[in-house]
C-alpha cells in the first residue's frame, strides 16, 4: 500500500465527517493506478447503445477506462463486449471504429477469433504449436454484458452483483431517462457518430459536475444571454421555457450507498402543456401530444422533470439532450470523454433535427455550455496539482446535515436523498462511493488468468 | 505560345488572385478578432459545416465521415447560430475563451472551379494554429471546401465544408472559427 493510501480514503483522503477531499485524489499517479483496479475494473461501465449496432455482425469499438473494446452483436444477434486485444501478444484485434464482421483476425501474427471471442484460427497450429495449444483457452476475454432498455453496460467482474442490483434507486430516475417523452420504454435511435474529445483533467471532474452542481450556474452566463434554447428565446435550455411559471421543488437526489446521482424538477401541481416551438408546428404538435400522454400514463409520478445525472462511476446521461457521455480516465491529468446522442425512433423528421442541432451546439467541444464547463474543470485539475495547493483540501460541505428522505413526496424511491436548490450532497454520495471502493483491496489480483490458463 | 498572353489563363490567374486575396481578409479579421465583420463575409443562407471522421477499412470510406443534416457533427449550422457564438464570445464572459484565443489562419493548395450558376467552388488546406493562457496550443489541419457567390467585386461565402484531420479531437473545445 502505498504512503498516500496509509490514512485510508474513507474519512481520511475522502472525510465525510467534515466534507472535505483531498486534492490528491485527483492528480496522484498512485491513487490513478489504483483506481483503474478498484473502481473501473470492478463496476459496471457503459460501452453503447443496441441502436449502434442494430444488424447482426455489427460492432463499434467501446472503451472501458484505458482499454480498447469491441462491442458486437454477432451473427445470431447476441451483444459481446470484448477486450480489444489478442491473448497472443496483445495487438488490437479490431481497428476500425465500426463495421460488419464475423471474425477478428489479429494483423500481428493472424491469430483469428469468431464474433463470439473464440480462438477459430491459429497458422501453424500443427508444425509450430505440434498441436499443443488449447484453443478453447484463448478466446478473447469477455465482459459481462447488460442491455438495460437498449443501453448497454458491462463489468469485468463476477463479484458484482448483477446490473440492477447495482443500479439500485436510480431506478426511478434512470427509467425516467430511458422513457420517451410520452412516458413509454419506447426505441431510442442514437444519431450517427460518437464525439471523442480531450479535457485536461482528472475523469472525476466531469463525473461530479454531472452529477449535480447547479451552484455552478454564474460560470454559464454567457451563454445564457443568448440563444441556444430550440424554443428560440434566451437561455440555454429548453425547460425553462417549459417550466419556468410552475411552482416547483429543484432536487438534487442521491442514491446510497450505490453512489448514483440525479438531478431535476419536481412540480408542485399537473401542469398544463407549455407551448414551446410556436414556428414549428410538427415539433409542437409532436410535443404537445407526447406530454399529454405521459401524464396520463404516469399521473402524479409525471411531475417529475428529470435533468440527468452520473451512474457511478463514469457516465452521465442528460435528459432532453438524451446524451450519454463517459468519462474515460486517461492517466490522471486527461479524460477522454465519448458521447452519443439518441432520439425516439418513433419521432417525426423534425423533431431529430430539432433535437440535433440542439445537443450540438449544446454539450461536447463545439457546443456553448460544456466549453465552459470545461475550462472550470481544466483549471480545478490544476488548482490541484500543486504542492502548497495540495495541503488545502476542497470543500464539499455545501448543505451536509440537510439532506432529507422519503420528502418532498415518498414515490421518489427507497434509499434515496434529496436537496433542494443547490447542494454538494451528490458530490458527497458520489465520492463516498469512490472511497468506499478504494478502501477495498481485490480479492483475485491480476494473476486470475495466467493461473488458469496453467492448468 | 507566340508570346501573347494567353487570355484564359489571365483571367483564372485573376479570379484565383481575388479568391486568395479574400481568404487573406477573411483571416486577417479572424485573426484579429473582428468576428462581426468576418460574419459580414457570410451569406445569411450559409451552411457552415465540420463533420466527424472514424476509422474505418480501406475501400470502405463511405461513412467516412457523418453526414450533414442527418449525423452528429462538429459544426452543422447557419448564420444565426454563427453569430450567436460571436455574440458569447463578445460577452466577455466565455471563459473558455476569456482571455481570447491567439490564432493564425493559414490556407494552402488553393483550387478555383467555375460553377454554372456562376458561383464558384473552392478547395484549399487550412492549418490554423491557435493558443491561449499560457500554454494552451492546438493545431487545426485539414481541407476546406467552399462554395463562394460573387458579391460586387468581392464574395460571400454560401457553403463551408470543413473537414478536420482528427478522429479524437485532440483539442479541449471548439471555441474558434474556420
Ligand atoms: S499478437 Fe495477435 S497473433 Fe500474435
Ligand atoms: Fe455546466
Amino acid at each position: 500500500m502505498s504512503v498516500d493510501t496509509l490514512a485510508g480514503y474513507t474519512n481520511g483522503l475522502v472525510n465525510l465527517d467534515s466534507g472535505l477531499i483531498s486534492r490528491d485524489i485527483f492528480t496522484r499517479q498512485s491513487i490513478y493506478d489504483e483506481e483503474l483496479e478498484r473502481i473501473f475494473a470492478r463496476s459496471w461501465l457503459f460501452v453503447g447503445h443496441e441502436s449502434q449496432i442494430p444488424e447482426p455482425g455489427d460492432y463499434i469499438l467501446g472503451k472501458m477506462a484505458e482499454e480498447s473494446v469491441i462491442f458486437n452483436r454477432d451473427r445470431h444477434g447476441k451483444l459481446h463486449v470484448f477486450l480489444n486485444n489478442c491473448r497472443h501478444r496483445g495487438m488490437r484485434v479490431c481497428r476500425y471504429d465500426r463495421g460488419n464482421s464475423t471474425k477478428f483476425a489479429c494483423p500481428f501474427h493472424a491469430w483469428v477469433f469468431s464474433d463470439e471471442g473464440k480462438l477459430v484460427g491459429v497458422p501453424k497450429l500443427d508444425s509450430a504449436y505440434h498441436n499443443e495449444l488449447d484453443r478453447s483457452k484463448w478466446g478473447l476475454i469477455e465482459a459481462r454484458v447488460y442491455s438495460y432498455y437498449g443501453y448497454v453496460f458491462a463489468c469485468w467482474d463476477e463479484e458484482t452483483p448483477d446490473f440492477e442490483t447495482y443500479l439500485g434507486d436510480l431506478r426511478f430516475y434512470f427509467d425516467d431517462y430511458c422513457e420517451l417523452p410520452d412516458g413509454t420504454h419506447g426505441e431510442w435511435e442514437a444519431f450517427g457518430g460518437t464525439f471523442k474529445w480531450r479535457v485536461p483533467c482528472n475523469w472525476k471532474f466531469g463525473a461530479e459536475n454531472f452529477a449535480g452542481d447547479y451552484y455552478h450556474n454564474p460560470s454559464h452566463a454567457s451563454v445564457d444571454s443568448i440563444v441556444l434554447s430550440p424554443a428560440g428565446v434566451k437561455g440555454r435550455h429548453t425547460y425553462d421555457t417549459i417550466t419556468r411559471k410552475r411552482e416547483q421543488y429543484l432536487l438534487n437526489i442521491c442514491v446510497t450507498p450505490e453512489g448514483h446521482t440525479s438531478r431535476g424538477q419536481l412540480f408542485k401541481d399537473d401542469y398544463e402543456y407549455m407551448p414551446t416551438y410556436q414556428e414549428m408546428t410538427v415539433v409542437e404538435d409532436y410535443f404537445r401530444d407526447c406530454y399529454a400522454q405521459r401524464q396520463a400514463r404516469l399521473g402524479e409520478k409525471s411531475r417529475w422533470f428529470g435533468h440527468g445525472g452520473t451512474i457511478f462511476p463514469n457516465v452521465s446521461y442528460s435528459n432532453g439532450v438524451q446524451s450519454m457521455g463517459t468519462w474515460h480516465p486517461s492517466g490522471p491529468h486527461e479524460t477522454q470523454v465519448w458521447r452519443i446522442f439518441l432520439a425516439p425512433k418513433s419521432a417525426p423528421d423534425e423533431v431529430k433535427d430539432v433535437l440535433r442541432h440542439y445537443v450540438i451546439r449544446y454539450q461536447g467541444p463545439s457546443g456553448l455550455t460544456e466549453q465552459d464547463d470545461m475550462e472550470n474543470w481544466g483549471s480545478a485539475h490544476e488548482g490541484a496539482r500543486g504542492t502548497i495547493a495540495r495541503r488545502y483540501a476542497y470543500n464539499y460541505g455545501m448543505g451536509m446535515g440537510y439532506e432529507r428522505k422519503g420528502w418532498p413526496v415518498d414515490w421518489l424511491g427507497g434509499d434515496v436523498y434529496a436537496t433542494e436548490d443547490v447542494s454538494e450532497q451528490n458530490q458527497r454520495a458520489y465520492y463516498a462511493r469512490w472511497a468506499a471502493l478504494m478502501d477495498q483491496p481485490p480479492s483475485a489480483p491480476q494473476q486470475r488468468e495466467t493461473a488458469a490458463a496453467a492448468e | 505560345m507566340d508570346g501573347t498572353p494567353d487570355k484564359v489563363l489571365i483571367d483564372r490567374l485573376l479570379l484565383r488572385y481575388r479568391v486568395e486575396q479574400f481568404y487573406i481578409q477573411e483571416a486577417e479579421l479572424l485573426d484579429s478578432r473582428q468576428f462581426h465583420a468576418w460574419l459580414e463575409l457570410l451569406a445569411d443562407d450559409i451552411r457552415y459545416w465540420m463533420p466527424l471522421a472514424r476509422n474505418q477499412e480501406s475501400g470502405k470510406w463511405d461513412g467516412e465521415y457523418t453526414r450533414e443534416g442527418k449525423d452528429l457533427n462538429w459544426f452543422d449550422e447557419g448564420k444565426f447560430e454563427l453569430e450567436q457564438r460571436v455574440k458569447q464570445i463578445m460577452t466577455g464572459l466565455h471563459w473558455a475563451e476569456e482571455p481570447v484565443s491567439r490564432t493564425s489562419h493559414m490556407y494552402s493548395n488553393l483550387q478555383v472551379e467555375d460553377r454554372e450558376d456562376g458561383s464558384l467552388n473552392t478547395r484549399c488546406r487550412f492549418l490554423v494554429y491557435r493558443n491561449r493562457t499560457e500554454t494552451e496550443t492546438d493545431f487545426f489541419v485539414g481541407k476546406r471546401h467552399d462554395t463562394l457567390r460573387r458579391d460586387g467585386d468581392g464574395f460571400k461565402v454560401a457553403a463551408r465544408e470543413i473537414f478536420l484531420d482528427q478522429s479524437v479531437l485532440l483539442a479541449k473545445n471548439l471555441t474558434i472559427f474556420f
